[in-house]
């Protein structure tokens, strides 16, 4: 493998700011780690890995009040909208016009006008109907939306969405919920090289590993949730992650060593007893 | 739709997709208060619009009138 150049720009000086945050549809964060709330065994262990992870931004999803269920409670009565950008989905959407309606019925809540923007096209695989995603994306935009979609790991895509005004563009390292890891690097960096929005992996990571992998690419961030619902210890694996995250981007921002094929002591070679 | 065993002052709407009976003269307001639901954590969409909060009360029911009632869950 060579190494290649990205259009991503390392900082300069020599000392990585974390603190310094990046820039997503307009506002600041700090966290470049984004989680979904889904598939917890409880709001209350959401709630802990939320904490634990360190995200500032939580996904949700828009769906019907079960209107004869004894627990009618939101998700919002766990989430602080003051705290943490609570970013609805339109994941179970089949088309662009359903997913249209979603993001309209998640932004009249009131809290944002991000939409994290999902039109699936295969039931097994989840990846997205790159077709209505661009157009979804085209519409959203012009209804004044921060569109984050999550996309596929074509560049092509990817430049499509950007010039229909994503503010983000989120291709999947691996299918939803597999925890595969990055299965293509390559095409994560075509991307990175051929849009200037951020890149959020979005999708595939599986462990702390996976996270660091995709972040030392370049990427902005990256979004999960399965990988921290459903570890063992949830909580412990936010923590994980959140380590994970800054290290991947550290990793980046300080630049890697090269690769090469023979070995290169790392002591001196003169001077050795006996020579 | 009509059925004799309703009595006259019901009205049936579809409600998340399913057919609901309300007293005429109900309101999205009294429809969510009756169901316990805080109207300040759903969105409605009646009859493929969305309806803004400051409107529940003031949104009455007639027959066949379809509602979605959303909010949000876990979701990834």
């Amino acid at each position: 493998m060579t190494e290649t150049t990205t259009t991503r720009s390392r900082p300069t000086d020599s000392v990585a700011d974390l603190s310094a945050g990046w820039q997503l549809g307009g506002r600041t964060f700090h966290s470049r780690l984004i989680i979904g709330s889904g598939k917890y065994d409880s709001p209350e262990t959401m709630v802990r890995c939320l904490e634990a992870s360190g995200a500032e931004v939580i996904t949700v999803a828009v769906r019907r009040v079960k209107l004869d269920a004894s627990d009618k409670t939101s998700l919002l009565h766990y989430l602080d909208p003051d705290k943490v950008l609570i970013l609805p989905n339109t994941a179970g959407c089949y088309s662009a016009d359903d997913a249209i309606r979603v993001a309209r019925l998640g932004r009249a809540a009131g809290l944002s006008d991000f939409i994290k923007l999902e039109v699936i096209g295969d039931e097994r695989t989840l990846y997205p109907d790159v077709e209505g995603l661009v157009a979804a994306t085209r519409a959203l935009v012009e209804e004044g939306f921060t569109v984050l979609p999550y996309t596929n790991d074509d560049v092509v895509i990817a430049r499509r969405l950007e010039e229909a005004g994503a503010a983000a563009v989120m291709p999947l390292a691996s299918p939803i919920g597999s925890g595969l890891g990055v299965t293509n690097p390559l095409n994560i960096q075509f991307i990175l090289d051929a849009v200037s929005v951020p890149v959020i992996v979005d999708a595939g990571v599986g462990t702390a590993s996976d996270a660091a992998v995709a972040m030392e690419l370049g990427v902005e961030g990256i979004l999960m949730n399965t990988a921290i619902a459903k570890a063992d210890d949830p909580v412990l694996m936010a923590t994980a992650m959140r380590h994970a995250v800054e290290a991947g981007r550290l990793a980046f921002e300080a630049g890697r060593m090269p690769r090469r094929q023979w070995a290169s002591a790392s002591s001196p070679t003169e001077g050795r007893v006996g020579d | 739709m009509s059925n004799p065993t309703v009595a006259k002052n019901t009205v049936e709407i579809v409600v998340n997709g399913e057919p609901r009976l309300v007293t005429d003269g109900a309101t999205v307001e009294t429809f969510l208060s009756a169901h316990e639901i805080d109207p300040d954590t759903v969105v409605v969409e009646a009859n493929g619009v969305i309806l803004p909060r400051d409107r529940f009360g003031a949104t009455g029911l007639s027959a066949g009138d379809t509602l979605e009632v959303v909010h949000f869950v876990g979701g990834g």
